[in-house]
């Protein structure tokens, strides 16, 4: 028996449940565990969307839904342009045995005449998809995580064994602005682990090797050169407008100099340090967990934390806890995934094993604490433990504020 | 008997061992039992009267020590007291 459009349209609209803009609307509010599948084409799509919808084109529902929901009693609202296609696409996800499942009446075109919200989907020029396809096909980055990563700004202190591996693929990745703060010149023994230089740039600057190299893997990167050493007087100036910071140096003063600064900022820190085969990580996302002063309240006698350059290190070593420098990094960017705040994660290249610890935020902390921050406010910050320059690790002040 | 884990830094005053097996039933005792057998570790941990200095972390398994009860916290058979200093390399 033939059948027309508007008998088939008849059937389907008896098996399915609809839902107006208004309703779905409310339930989007109510209940955020439900998904929305936007139906229509791709051309479609990037004239925009409802907030939150998974774009699934009519023609690949069957193929690509359960990847996508794979939780058959997950509550699925579809929709289209005007509530046709939707319907049908609702039809099949009922077949394939999805149990809560509702088509949008009036599609996208009445819920935006509604005034209801909607949003534009992120730009990407035909190169940068491209680029970064492997991004894209990933649904927690995607075309929206991808450009928020192209917004980004992260700054590295430093540009030596954690920094190299983590600009070379945050360049990679597509983070937009990478700031450098190094004001050293390529060493030949600095190519044992600093990958980001190379052997024909001995004696040049640091920041100016790394900036030829992050461009050279990818040119839409733009690279900020601070050519200074990090010190009280300028860290506020150097951090502001960053997103996260990459703390790659290896002396405590300029530590405590950065952690002080981006608690005040609020700027997250992602820290790692190395010796010979073992490294430590941790973010300090501040208020939110520990900071550095809160992990170490004092720094160590110089006899009790030498620099590689004194202990030396296992070159993969600073590469590794680098890239998961990356990771924490773009974690904190994306607003994906659990950071490390609150744990530091030890590795041991020789046992081949990570150990995690749990840290505390110090409720007498001179930096974090609520006290510190009222402190600051009134313009009396507490008095902290500091690394003099000329004697370095004799502490200046006393821990006032420390109970 | 725990274990007690020895960072890089203090390995050469601890016989180059990498983890030692110590008795005591509390940090304190597990402490005082680790610097009497390498005495070389005394000053690089503890204060002259004896508490812990503030540039290292101990942790009882995963635990600071100093958000539990500090020296006096009890240490069990199959424990692991890790000692973390502050490291500066980059």
């Amino acid at each position: 028996m033939t059948k027309s459009y508007a008998d088939l349209m008849r059937e389907v609209r008896a098996q399915i449940r609809e839902l107006s803009p208004g309703e779905v609307e409310r339930l989007r509010q109510a209940s955020p565990g439900i998904v929305l599948i936007d139906c229509r084409e791709t051309d479609e799509w990037e004239q925009g969307f409802i907030p939150g919808a998974i774009h699934l084109p009519r023609g690949y529902i069957e193929l690509n839904v359960e990847a996508m929901v794979p939780d058959r009693s997950q509550p699925v609202v579809v929709y289209c342009a005007q509530g046709i296609r939707s319907a049908f696409a609702a039809r099949t996800l009922q077949e394939m045995g999805y149990a809560d499942v509702a088509s949008m009446s009036g599609g996208f075109q009445q819920w935006k005449s509604m005034g209801l919200p909607w949003l534009m989907p992120a730009y990407l020029s035909h190169e940068q998809k491209l680029r970064y396809s492997r991004h894209l096909l990933v649904p927690e980055v995607g075309a929206e995580g991808q450009a928020k990563l192209l917004a980004s700004k992260v700054l590295f202190i430093g540009a030596g064994g954690l920094g190299s591996p983590g600009m070379l693929y945050l360049a990679a990745a597509g983070v937009g602005t990478i700031g450098i703060v190094d004001f050293d010149v390529v060493d030949l023994s600095n190519l044992q682990r600093q990958v980001i230089h190379t052997t024909d740039r001995v004696g040049e600057k640091k920041v100016e090797s790394a900036r030829l190299t992050i461009n050279a893997l990818n040119p839409d990167i733009t690279v900020i050169g601070h050519e200074e050493m990090l010190t009280a007087a300028n860290v506020e100036r150097i951090i502001a407008g960053y997103d996260v910071v990459v703390d790659g140096t290896d002396t405590f003063e300029t530590r405590y100099i950065l952690n002080d600064a981006a608690v005040a900022a609020n700027i997250p820190v992602v820290h790692a340090s190395v010796f010979r085969f073992e490294g430590q990580l941790t973010v300090f996302q501040p208020y939110q967990g520990p900071c550095y002063r809160c992990l170490y309240p004092t720094p160590p006698p110089p006899e009790l934390a030498p620099g590689c350059s004194v202990a030396g290190v296992l070159g993969v070593v600073p590469g590794i806890m680098g890239m998961l420098q990356a990771n924490e990094t773009l974690k904190l960017l994306l607003g994906i995934g659990d950071t490390l705040a609150g744990r530091l994660l030890l590795f041991d290249a020789l046992d081949g094993s990570f150990t995690e610890l749990r840290l505390r935020r110090d409720p007498n902390c001179p930096v974090c604490s609520d006290a510190a921050v009222e402190a600051r406010k009134a313009g009396r910050p507490l008095p902290a433990a500091t690394v003099g320059e000329d004697a370095p690790f004799i502490l200046g002040g006393s821990l006032g504020g420390q109970a | 008997m725990s274990v007690v884990r020895i960072p890089p830094v203090l390995r050469a005053s601890a016989g180059g061992n990498k983890q030692v097996e110590v008795p005591g039933a509390t940090v304190g005792e597990v402490l005082a039992a680790l610097v009497e057998r390498f005495p070389g570790l005394r000053q690089q941990l503890l204060t002259e009267e004896g508490e812990l200095n503030r540039f290292v972390n101990v942790y009882l398994n995963d635990q600071d020590v100093r958000y539990l009860q500090e020296r006096a916290t009890p240490v069990g058979e199959r424990d692991t007291l890790i000692i973390l200093p502050a490291m500066a390399g980059g």
